[in-house]
């Protein structure tokens, strides 16, 4: 855990204001959009970030917050990236280029929550049907009642 | 002397490519998945996955349900490794609310656990015997495997949607009959994997049908998020168990088996290996249970204080993940699986291109996907 | 008992000329079909029995029951399915050639049954001894593979397609091992009638003196068949059935009863070239031929449920880069030992 903190603390250094730390739980930080690209990208080959654990999205109904789970993989070291994202257009640029297993990752968030990988080489539904309409695991999308 | 392909053309002897939809249903996709195939002749140029026909929406149906309404439905995620599922689910809810375990119970998911383990793997092995057409062998794994099933039976009451576990214990205690039962299996079960070595692991078309296939080297196979027994056998020995232990996994004793190549041959002997390691794990866990209660105080209503955790855990595929976020209330706010299946087949494409169709085949059973948790 | 059937021939050809006063050509004629259509019952019934072997067998090897639910211990259930098989709707996909869709079933079925001809079931018994059995064996057998092209062909399915190409691929290649193994039994005879071969094992099987041979015809011969490790053109896993993805029915029926006719056919071949044919002691000699010709069948079974299946370009590397070479070797090992013995005998 501290040196997840003393990690997060260098990055803070570096990325100033664009990075904000989340007190309650160590290890996790909200990154603005527009330098998300280049935190990953240093988290990856500055600091060894070499896994890609768990890319996902949950809307909270004002934003969307797209959450990224990394790994160093030897020792388990593990951090957490958080972007607000606008409602209405929650855009983001892709990180498949860094690690390729965000390609479907990335896919599956899009089909399911709605969130616009930019620089994705193939961003299309996977887990739903081409011709569905929504993202279902919007809050605002409405599942049709049991019979 | 070789034709090439420039050569053919000049003589006007066109080629071309077609393409091919295997699945969704074919014999060999384990299930409703497809892959769209394009051949030259027998080889695959390209490959596209196309997933999502047992889509059933279990993440968004989670936000609908109570935290322990949620536990059934997780044995239908990877149905070839319930209690593994329902374990990670379980553990994770436990790590939100921040919950003493009995001992007891500790034991008892290792026994599971480990089982399970054994089971899915066996249904890898005979499936993957299956799909280079080695029926008998399919037919020796589902004969040792039932008997796995049988012992679940005793303390769920179904065979392969357990159901088992429960938020801070579990649902049954273990009898007389499962522990006897269990160490008569114990006994029997390494001449069953070495039945296995003597029909499917040493046989001459298996090896050569499997080495030097779909090789896949340890840096692709982090950088493609691979995980689990496919990691491990890329040569990269990391297994959660040992290195971040979870439950008591740190209390016992086991190797890590690894593979050379990263070839088709090395997944599967992995997993074989794997199946020895674990029986030792329930031969430890086994010999050391403890008595206690099977279940901890925890509170009528399943409330977590607003929050949210990630808790992964050694799948039988791979690295399953629960990302939990709690907003207070009696539901999930939100629940994200991270099925390693679905990472896993990611690279498929990457792996299967350049080989001929029916490596494209073994490729696939040697990656282990469930399509359950594939598409969730 | 040994000239039962010879016999039994004989009688009912005496009683037709002299008895009803037909004449020699018409007695000649009814006895064509007799014998006929005594090998085509002869044919099926053992097919029909050979499902229900395999199954029962491959049951055994896998530690499972196999069909014990219709008849006494499961033995009307392949009738029931032949039954089911020919009520059912005879379907020819739209997009299929439908004249050579139609065409194969039938194609595939008829060699199968002509083999036969040549194949000496007892002492005597042979339908047509022909001065060149075994060429012609060889000749009518390999026909099958325009079946299996046209049925690959003419279903317009890429599966198919692929199954058919494969059979074509394979079937020809393992021809060759298959012939060159067959021709030091020829050389040893000096002869291609069945009959002569049959009787130059008199004093010892072939089997004994041309292993390698019968090794490279095993093999070749399961190649021949399309069973596994072999059974590329079917190929379940990858072609889901290959070239006969788009049957059903009877269509379907038709490539599966000339599958097994082909192996019992096979296994007669095997038992004639090397096993003695229908020669032993004690007991009749058409009983002999098919004890002989059973366990042949049986080997070829336990074959099948035993190994997985081979790779495409594994299959013809093994087929020309050691089968070939190894019959070619075989062949000429055996005309040396013909020329020293035959030395050693002046």
């Amino acid at each position: 855990m501290d040196s997840q903190i003393k990690l997060v603390e260098k990055l803070v250094k570096k990325f100033k204001e664009k990075i904000e730390v989340f007190e309650e739980e160590p290890g996790t930080f909200f990154v603005e959009k527009d330098t998300f690209f280049d935190v990953m990208t240093q988290l990856k080959e500055k600091y060894g970030f070499n896994y890609l654990v768990d890319v996902t999205a949950v809307d909270y109904n004002e934003e969307i917050v797209a959450v990224y789970h990394l790994m160093v993989l030897p020792d388990c070291k593990k951090i957490k990236v958080k972007v607000k994202l606008d409602k209405q257009n929650p855009i983001i640029s892709s990180i498949s280029s860094l690690w390729a297993a965000a390609d479907v990752q990335e896919r599956e968030t899009f089909d399911l929550i709605g969130v616009i990988y930019e620089g994705h080489p193939n961003l299309k539904r996977i887990l739903c049907p081409d011709d569905f309409e929504g993202h279902p695991l919007r809050k605002d999308y409405k599942v049709e009642a049991r019979r | 002397m070789e034709i090439s392909r420039s050569q053919l053309q000049d003589k006007n002897l066109k080629t071309q490519e077609i393409t091919i939809n295997m699945g969704p249903q074919h014999p060999s996709t384990h299930g409703v998945y497809r892959c769209v195939l394009t051949l030259d002749g027998e080889n695959v140029t390209n490959l596209e996955n196309v997933m999502g026909y047992l889509h059933r929406g279990m993440e968004k149906l989670a936000e609908d349900r109570t935290y322990t309404q949620f536990i059934p439905y997780t044995d239908r995620l990877d149905y070839l490794a319930a209690a593994l599922n329902n374990i990670g689910y379980v553990e994770t809810v436990e790590k939100l609310l921040d919950i003493e375990i009995p001992e007891r119970v500790e034991y008892i998911r290792v026994i599971v656990s480990e089982l399970q383990r054994i089971a899915s793997h066996m249904v890898y092995i005979g499936s993957y015997a299956l799909d280079i057409n080695g029926f008998t062998a399919w037919m020796y794994t589902f004969r040792d495997r039932e008997r796995i099933l049988d012992l679940f039976e005793m303390i769920s009451g179904s065979r392969m949607t357990l159901n088992y576990p429960r938020i801070g214990g579990v649902s049954h205690d273990l009898t007389e009959e499962f522990i006897a039962g269990l160490r008569e299996l114990l006994k029997d079960l390494p001449s069953c994997f070495d039945e296995y070595d003597g029909l499917i692991t040493g046989n001459e078309i298996f090896q050569a049908r499997s080495k030097g296939v779909g090789v896949l080297d340890a840096e692709t196979a982090i950088n493609y998020g691979i995980s689990g027994p496919n990691l491990r056998a890329s040569g990269y020995k990391f297994d959660l168990r040992k290195a971040e232990p979870y439950s008591i996994y740190d209390r016992f004793e086991f190797d890590i088996p690894i593979g050379e190549n990263g070839d088709s041959f090395d997944r599967f002997v992995v997993r074989m290996e794997e199946m020895r390691q674990s029986l030792r794990i329930i031969e430890q866990a086994l010999n050391d249970l403890p008595e206690g209660p099977i279940q901890a105080k925890v509170p009528k209503v399943i409330k977590p204080k607003a929050g949210e955790v990630y808790h992964q855990i050694e799948g039988a595929k791979g690295w399953l993940g629960y990302y939990l976020v709690s907003d207070g209330s009696t539901k999930p706010y939100r629940l994200h699986i991270h099925g390693p299946s679905f990472v896993n087949l990611g690279v498929y494409p990457e792996i299967a291109k350049g080989g001929n169709i029916q490596d494209a085949v073994v490729i696939l059973a040697s990656i282990d996907i469930v399509l359950g948790e594939v598409d969730r | 008992m040994d000239k039962l059937f010879v016999n039994a021939g004989a009688g009912l050809e005496q009683w037709m000329v002299s008895g009803l006063g037909l004449s020699s050509i018409i007695t000649n004629l009814i006895m064509v079909v007799i014998q006929v259509a005594m090998i085509l019952s002869f044919v099926l019934l053992n097919v029909l029995y050979l499902v229900y072997l395999e199954r029962k067998l491959s049951a055994y090897w896998q530690q499972r029951l196999g069909p014990n639910r219709v008849g006494p211990r499961g033995l009307l259930q392949t009738t029931l399915d032949v039954i089911k098989l020919i009520s059912k709707e005879d379907i020819v996909p739209q997009a299929a050639d439908r004249k050579v869709f139609k065409l194969a079933s039938i194609i595939v079925f008829i060699p199968a049954v002509m083999l036969y001809a040549v194949i000496p079931f007892g002492k005597d018994m042979i339908a047509v001894d022909l001065n060149m059995g075994v060429f012609y064996f060889i000749a009518i057998s390999s026909t099958t593979t325009i079946a299996f092209l046209m049925a690959g062909w003419g279903s317009n399915n890429k599966y198919s397609l692929i199954g058919g190409m494969r059979a074509v691929a394979q079937m020809v290649s393992y021809e060759i091992p298959f012939v060159f193994s067959i021709l030091g039994v020829i050389m040893l005879t000096g002869s291609l009638r069945m009959s002569d071969i049959v009787a130059a094992q008199n004093d010892v099987w072939f089997i004994v003196l041309q292993p390698v041979a019968f090794l490279i015809f095993f093999i070749a011969g399961t190649a021949e068949l399309n069973r596994a490790p072999f059974d590329l053109p079917e190929g379940e896993q990858e072609l889901v059935a290959g070239a006969t993805t788009e049957y059903s029915g009877m269509r379907w029926a038709l490539f599966f009863l000339a599958e097994y006719a082909n192996l019992i056919a096979m296994s007669a071949l095997a038992v004639t070239l090397f096993l003695g044919g229908p020669a032993g002691p004690w007991a009749p000699s058409w009983i002999w031929f098919i004890v002989k010709v059973y366990i042949m069948i049986y080997v070829f079974m336990w074959m099948r449920w035993t190994f997985p299946r081979i790779r495409i370009d594994h299959l013809m590397h093994f087929n020309w880069k050691f089968l070939l070479p190894l019959s070619l070797a075989n062949i000429l090992v055996t005309g040396v030992g013909i020329k020293i013995y035959q030395w050693f005998i002046q």
